[in-house]
């Protein structure tokens, strides 16, 4: 057992880190801001389009599809050096992390030599459609349906809390095909042009005051019979797959992203003078050792991984990184005190910390609230009986 | 990526979890540790020579397997989990590194070959009678041309039983820099006695100094020079007991999890209430999360990050492995109920444990401070 990466993974590391380098200049600088260049339409799809150009739109995927069969290790590193970059989460991290991977994994040839190129090249931009007002936790309860008029789906329902999905090509909406169906049954992975007169798309409000999420309502949208993954039926087992598929992926990118925002904390502490008070600088040393646990976890996760291992350090992710951040954002207030809750003029726009603050309510809700994930580790890794539901 | 056990490591790791499942039961432990020693001598014989433990981090050139904190650790997780009462930690974690850290050739001539062998044990003096480290009550000084000990130590582990004594002492005519010295535990003038302690399945003594002779060649390395070798053995120590909670933690889990399984409640095992349910999730993010620090921390040690690097890494460990310990098994008394309160379940044997592995090598507010002035926040 040692801790490190290997030589050739170096070698890839840095190759990553120098071509950032390079290639945040000019406009893409504006990419490193604080809201990432989530305002600007043009310059999020200009960068995928440069990304795909240089050949490292989709680095895991097979040449034959405009990748580089890139190890675990070796995106992992990639979404670290993303974010150690100055970056946000990828602008079509949908497409290229989910719908990609499903599309290899359960689409047909033509699914695949239609829908993977423009992925890869950054010219399509997907929006995953899974989560309905009445179907969070409860995905298998969603209600959205389609049925086959002709050679087309119609789609009728509503969707929520889809991000980026104003700026997306195409969706991939999981309905009820099968009329009367309940649960996990009945259900289909469909492929659905975005732009389209039945499709509405709206921002969702969040509590930060920002929009990073949108519902969509399908009010009689139309897809073509053929884009269906798999059978009719199939949906829930490839829906669920998708899930799976980024597992580990983005987590040491998170982690270049939380150590950026404790050293904002920090600094502020030293700044401020809070640093001196021996209570919060005692919350400051644990959240340090929190994030350095962090790291320890996930490298543990990533060598199991690399030998087709999956230890109980997996299913503790979520929770633990869920945990940490909304601490920190607690302790980001308490450091910056009252000034913390001034915005810069009138518009309802906070400093980073603020933000950070109000998003990581969040933390524990998406992608399987806190109730959630300790069901899951309580029933299937510890396997106690599943309570009544 | 190689921040997996080897071969060799997941055999240590197989070996030593069906030894001390064998001598490690609940009635075992018991009887042993109400020993006056604390301790059954041939079992730590067996554990020293035969599987040959008391050579793990001796170097090879002593008849050792130079092996590291990792290998330590995979011991100690073990020993944590069934709390198996030994003289392991006090002379395998804390004398034997500090005499290798500290001592010169012969000195370490001297005496390992016999530890390697399982027949002579040792502890290491390192705190005084307040237990807090860094707070030392004994002095060296010299008094009519003759070096001598005077003053006291607490919290000894099992230091009323073993052979020798490694004695951290304030160096009068050095500033109060820190001298290590090697002597018998029967030297006149030592007086050791096994105290009272919250944690029943573990040992500690108190000890006086009474102008104790220091004889030649006993000071290891010589005077005032054993600040740095014992900040070391200390840090590396943190480590091997962070492992230590680590197995304590996951036999409270694994108790806990059988216990909620068997024990019907309004018609259904109490399992199956998420109440009980999420309590024990919530012991399964702190014990894997506490896993991955204590391993990560012990690669690093065995990597030599130098002096700053290793006190962050066992500071990282200590802070929180003595939390995941402590709130698991304060959790596993709760989800036994009032059986968790009795002095015939084991939950109260691993909830001392916790307390009194918390404060051992500093608490957890004392890592934190270091932590913050490796910072530079204070």
């Amino acid at each position: 057992m040692k801790l490190g990466f290997t030589a050739a993974e170096e070698a890839f590391r840095g190759e990553i880190a120098g071509w950032f380098e390079r290639a945040l200049t000019g406009d893409f600088a504006r990419l490193r801001g604080p809201t990432f260049g989530r305002d600007d339409i043009a310059l999020m799809k200009s960068w995928e389009r440069h990304l795909g150009d240089c050949g490292l739109g989709t680095i895991a995927w097979p040449r034959a599809y405009g990748g580089r069969a890139a190890t675990l290790i070796e995106r992992v590193i990639f979404a670290e050096e993303e974010a150690r970059a100055g970056l946000g989460p990828r602008p079509n991290h949908i497409a290229v992390e989910l719908v990609g991977p499903t599309i290899f994994a359960f689409g047909r040839d033509d699914q695949k030599s239609r829908f993977l190129p423009p992925i890869a090249a950054g010219r399509e931009f997907w929006a995953q459609c899974f989560s309905e007002p009445g179907a969070g936790s409860d995905l298998a309860n969603l209600r959205t349906k389609a049925q086959r008029e002709g050679g087309k789906w119609v789609i009728e329902g509503q969707k929520i809390w889809s991000s980026l999905a104003h700026i997306a090509d195409w969706g991939l909406v999981l309905c009820r095909t099968e009329a009367g169906s309940v649960g996990s049954r009945g259900l289909s992975l469909l492929l659905v042009p975005m732009a389209q007169p039945h499709v509405t798309i709206r921002p969702i409000r969040q509590m930060t005051g920002e929009s990073e999420f949108n519902e969509i309502f399908f009010d009689g949208a139309r897809t073509a019979a053929h884009n269906i993954i798999g059978e009719p039926g199939d949906g829930w087992k490839a829906a669920m797959a998708t899930l799976g598929f980024e597992r580990g992926v983005s987590t040491l990118g998170t982690q270049a992203r939380y150590r950026r925002e404790l050293e904002l904390v920090l600094t502020a502490a030293r700044d401020n003078g809070k640093a001196a008070d021996p209570a919060i600088r005692q919350r400051l040393a644990r959240a340090e050792i929190g994030l350095r646990v962090m790291r320890a976890n996930s490298l543990r996760m990533l060598a199991n991984m690399e030998c087709q291992r999956e230890g109980r350090e997996a299913v503790i992710n979520k929770l633990y990184y869920a945990t940490w951040h909304q601490e920190l954002g607690e302790l980001a207030m308490d450091v910056l005190g009252r000034m913390a809750e001034l915005a810069e003029g009138m518009d309802y726009a906070f400093p980073p910390l603020t933000r950070m603050f109000l998003f990581s309510r969040a933390d524990t809700i998406y992608a399987g609230t806190h109730q959630i994930q300790r069901n899951i580790i309580a029933e299937r890794v510890l396997g106690l009986p599943r309570d009544p539901r | 990526m190689e921040f997996v056990f080897t071969t060799e490591q997941s055999l240590l790791q197989d070996t030593a979890r069906s030894f001390f499942e064998k001598v490690g039961g609940s009635a075992q432990i018991r009887r042993a540790s109400q020993k006056e020693a604390g301790y059954l001598p041939e079992i730590w014989r067996e554990i020293a020579a035969t599987l040959g433990w008391g050579a793990l981090v001796v170097p090879e050139r002593f008849g050792g397997l130079g092996l590291g904190i990792v290998e330590l650790a995979i011991i100690e997780e073990q020993i944590g989990a069934t709390l198996y009462p030994s003289p392991f930690f006090a002379t395998i974690v804390l004398a034997l590194p500090a005499i290798l850290a500290a001592g010169d050739e012969a000195q370490q001539r001297a005496l390992i070959p016999a530890i390697v062998a399982g027949e002579r044990t040792a502890s290491l003096a390192y705190t005084g009678r307040a237990g807090v480290p860094g707070a030392i009550d004994a002095v060296i000084e010299r008094t009519d041309g003759k070096l001598q000990i005077s003053g006291e130590a607490g919290f000894v582990p099992y230091g009323h039983a073993v052979d020798w004594l490694v004695v951290a002492a304030r160096t009068a005519d050095r500033d109060g820099r820190i001298s290590l010295v090697l002597l018998p535990r029967q030297s006149p003038g030592i007086v050791t006695e096994r105290v009272a302690y919250l944690d029943p399945t573990h040992a500690v003594a108190r000890i006086g100094f009474d102008s104790v002779a220091v004889p030649d060649g006993s000071v290891l390395g010589g005077l005032g020079s054993g600040d740095a070798a014992l900040q070391r053995v200390l840090d590396r120590g943190a480590i091997a007991l962070a492992a230590e909670q680590v197995g304590g933690a996951e036999k409270c889990l694994a108790l806990s999890v059988e216990h909620a399984h068997q024990r019907i409640a309004f018609g259904r095992p109490i399992g199956s209430f998420q109440a009980i349910k999420h309590m024990l999730a919530d012991m399964v993010v702190r014990i894997e999360s506490a896993r991955s620090a204590v391993y990560f921390a012990a690669c690093m040690a065995d990597e030599e990050p130098g002096e700053a690097g290793l006190s962050e890494a066992a500071s990282m460990a200590a802070v929180h492995c003595s939390d995941a310990f402590y709130r698991t098994a304060a959790d596993t008394i709760q989800v036994h109920g009032g059986m968790g309160f009795t002095w015939e379940h084991d939950a109260h044997l691993y909830f001392k444990r916790a307390r009194c592995t918390r404060g051992m090598f500093g608490d957890p507010a004392f890592h934190c401070e270091r932590m913050a002035r490796a910072m530079g926040l204070a």
